[in-house]
């Protein structure tokens, strides 16, 4: 059932298959760990602790790079800033890429493992969040990839208009009448979309079942304690390494 | 308690001078209704644009709701609306608390209906809403999924399906909750004649199999009529204007109805439209020169080269000269808009080439549309798009007609006289001030064409210009093209519609349906 996922994912992977409310907590343990202090020690013990586990995430190294380029990217280049512009310690600037990689590996992974769908199903039933809230946002996301084709075709119409060309200051107008025209049909869409939705009952009683249970297995337990270890793992290693240091002090 | 397993049975309308009116607006948008349906009953309700026909048939579905206060609910009802004597509204919301629908509503925007990302997820949607028991709703979807003889798997990606799969997917959604009361609002109005033929086909099985009532809501009626026992015609100032089985009501009514824009079998315009193609008694200025000319062009959309997929359309020859039409026919998915979108300058040739006759591209650089400026092209090619509201660009109509002219550089009194002119031509002069989106789909249609005709375009390309319009416009439209192809343009017209094609066509381009990857589809404009 992971139709809406690409070539390159292996869904059957062991974290990957995990609930996705798991992965989640994965992803939070690392963070708050991250948050507690700047220090390179920490930063790049969680982020190797994270990529010795990658194999079990079920993404291909192709499937990987092109998910999480813009964020390599983004370290490296604050990485250089924080030593060229910054305190220029190069333990600073390895400190900030390490902790950049290692907040959005996670990310990356649950992302590109988890199907929207089985996202929302996790957040509605498990922790157990209104479910009007996580069933019309998951309605949404599906509207996106409409608007993308909507967004092209609204742009072919505007040339045919005669609109377009002309100077990046007529470019810029007429990108905004584009993002204008766009909103408008949006609304439509989702006008309709919520009348369909309505019409089937949605929104009429709180109570309701689901077609696809979503509940946390043995496995889950293994996934998120891996997080957690991850987070307690590196901050040892940091106090150990005599690098850590409470940065809301 | 036989809710699991059985029909909960055919559900009876009874309207007693029932009328709603929208918060946000003025005037009622249907009012005086008296309307009894029979359990079982199958009734086809007709009316002019604006008389309130979906408005009814959410009124049906429980859907509007005036609130408690002034300013709490959608709108303002008078009268009452009883299915099986109990309020609508209410009826909906015992349903849902009750686990078995009482009304089922198919809209018409396939695109717009799809909730989920796969088709099983989509058809167990609504269970899930109506608290049937988890292990219930597989079996259920899957015998809905059969009940509409749906091609695809539960996982199937809804994204991937074509425009009439998606109609389907949206039935089965529909009678996977035995509703006892089908509300079908103009279902095949965005559909090719497989697709309506299919859906047509699969709500004939539903209602035989299950006795549910039925209110359908329709203009084409050719095909629908035979499912249907008795007409209602809606009246545009309120009430009922004709009541009756199908054969008596357009025996009375029929040229009323025709008059009004309902396709009704026997009045079709295209019958006083006169021989196809009569040859005009001058031969149109520049006649058969060369305009446009596509040279082995293989075509796609930028979205679909993206997402890897290979061309729909390769190796076309075909030229489109002054006073002559080109009509391209073919199914939904055969490319017949890439085509369109290529050949008038918007998109890029993967392959070959398109070239415009030495007259048409005097003074520009270069011979291929897709290199001019929008400027350039707008008084030269002129594009119509199927969803009128795709190039809406201005805020009132007489602004959207004067956008091209000003764009290509026309002085402002030739630019105001030439929108005096089209919105007489057109029919718009009432709404001159009004914002385009809030007009009818037929105003919407006539908009679109005058804002591309006033930069005087020598080639009119137009993508399903007939599409979801009723049969008045038709009409119009037919006799403008001929028009303008008597002055000398070259008219290219994408369509499904075959009898359009009929009237309008010398050439006649057929794309085939036989393609490799036929299932995606793009929005509706612009059906790949």
């Amino acid at each position: 059932m992971t139709g809406a996922l690409d070539r390159g994912v292996d869904a059957a992977a062991y974290a990957a298959r995990a609930n996705p409310v798991a992965k989640l907590a994965v992803g939070l343990s690392i963070a708050v760990a991250m948050v507690l202090s700047l220090d390179p020690v920490t930063a790049g013990t969680a982020l190797l602790l994270e990529v010795v586990a990658l194999p079990w995430c079920g993404l291909s190294p192709v499937a990987l790079a092109r998910r999480s380029w813009v964020a390599l990217v983004a370290a490296l280049a604050a990485g250089v800033g924080t030593a060229l512009f910054g305190s220029g310690d190069p333990q600073a600037a390895a400190a900030v890429t390490a902790r950049i990689l290692a907040v959005t590996l996670p990310g990356v992974v649950l992302l590109a493992t988890t199907d929207p769908t089985d996202l929302a199903d996790a957040l509605a039933q498990v922790l157990r969040l209104p479910h009007r809230f996580v069933l019309a946002a998951l309605a949404a996301t599906r509207l996106l990839g409409v608007l993308s084709d909507e967004w092209a075709v609204l742009g072919l119409a505007r040339r045919a208009r005669g609109l377009g060309g002309g100077g990046p200051l007529g470019r810029l107008r007429d990108h905004l009448g584009r993002i204008l025209a766009l909103l408008v049909v949006a609304v439509r869409r989702a006008t309709v979309l919520a009348t369909a939705m309505e019409a089937r009952g949605f929104g009429a009683a709180t109570r309701r079942t689901w077609a696809r249970p979503s509940r946390l297995h043995p496995s889950d337990a293994v996934v998120a304690g891996y997080g957690l270890l991850v987070a307690v793992a590196a901050t040892a290693a940091g106090v150990a390494a005599g690098t850590w240091h409470l940065v809301l002090t | 308690m036989t809710r699991s397993s059985g029909w909960p049975g055919a559900v009876g309308v009874a309207a007693r001078g029932w009328g709603w009116r929208y918060a946000t607006r003025r005037a009622w948008a249907v009012r005086g209704v008296d309307l009894d349906v029979a359990p079982g009953e199958r009734v086809l309700l007709l009316g002019s644009s604006g008389s309130g026909k979906s408005t009814l048939l959410a009124g049906l579905a429980g859907l509007l709701d005036p609130g408690e206060g002034a300013d709490d609910g959608t709108g303002e009802e008078e009268g009452s609306l009883h299915l099986d004597g109990v309020p609508a509204r209410v009826a909906r919301r015992r349903a849902v608390a009750g686990g078995a629908a009482r009304t089922g509503l198919l809209l018409q925007d396939p695109l717009a209906q799809t909730v989920l990302a796969r088709c099983g997820d989509d058809v167990a949607f609504g269970l899930e809403n109506h608290a049937v028991p988890t292990v219930e709703i597989w079996p259920r979807v899957e015998a809905a999924m059969r009940g509409v003889a749906f091609p695809y798997p539960t996982a199937h990606p809804t994204d991937q399906l074509s425009g009439g799969e998606r109609q389907r997917l949206a039935l089965a959604g529909v009678i996977a909750l035995r509703p006892g009361l089908l509300l079908l609002d103009e279902p095949s109005a965005m559909l090719d004649e497989p697709g309506t033929r299919m859906l047509r086909e699969q709500v004939a099985a539903v209602l035989a199999a299950t006795g549910a009532t039925c209110v359908l809501v329709e203009h084409r009626l050719a095909g629908w009529i035979d499912l249907v026992d008795r007409v209602v015609v809606l009246d545009r100032t309120g009430g009922i204007a004709a009541d009756g089985p199908p054969v008596t009501v357009f025996a009375a009514h029929g040229a009323a109805l025709a008059a009004g824009g309902v396709w009704v079998p026997g009045h079709e315009p295209w019958r006083g439209a006169g021989p196809p193609r009569t040859p005009p008694a001058t031969a149109p200025p520049g006649d058969g020169e060369m305009l446009l000319q596509a040279r082995g062009l293989t075509a796609t959309r930028r979205a679909r080269a993206r997402a890897g997929l290979p061309p729909v359309v390769a190796g076309i020859d075909v030229t489109v000269a002054a006073g002559r039409a080109l009509c391209v026919l073919g199914d939904n998915g055969t490319g017949k808009s890439t085509l369109a979108l290529t050949l008038a300058g918007l998109e890029r040739p993967v392959a070959g080439e398109v070239v415009a006759g030495p007259r048409l591209a005097a003074g520009l650089r270069s011979p291929s549309p897709h290199r001019w400026r929008p400027r350039e092209l707008v008084s030269r090619i002129g594009t119509v798009f199927q969803d009128p509201e795709h190039q809406i660009v201005a805020t009132t109509v007489a602004a959207e007609i004067a956008v091209g002219p000003r764009r290509a550089g026309v002085p402002a009194a030739d630019v105001e006289a030439r929108v005096e002119e089209l919105l007489g031509r057109m029919r718009l002069e009432h709404v001159a001030r009004a914002n385009p989106f809030t007009l009818s789909g037929g105003e919407q249609r006539r908009l679109s064409v005058a804002a591309v005709l006033a930069a005087r375009p020598r080639v009119l390309v137009l993508d399903e210009p007939t599409f979801g319009q009723d049969a008045r416009t038709w009409d119009a439209l037919v006799a403008l093209l001929r028009e303008l192809i008597a002055a000398g343009h070259g008219v290219v017209a994408v369509t499904h519609d075959a009898p359009l094609a009929g009237v309008l066509g010398d050439a006649v381009l057929r794309l085939g349906s036989e393609h490799p990857d036929r299932g995606r589809e793009e929005p509706r404009v612009g059906a790949a």
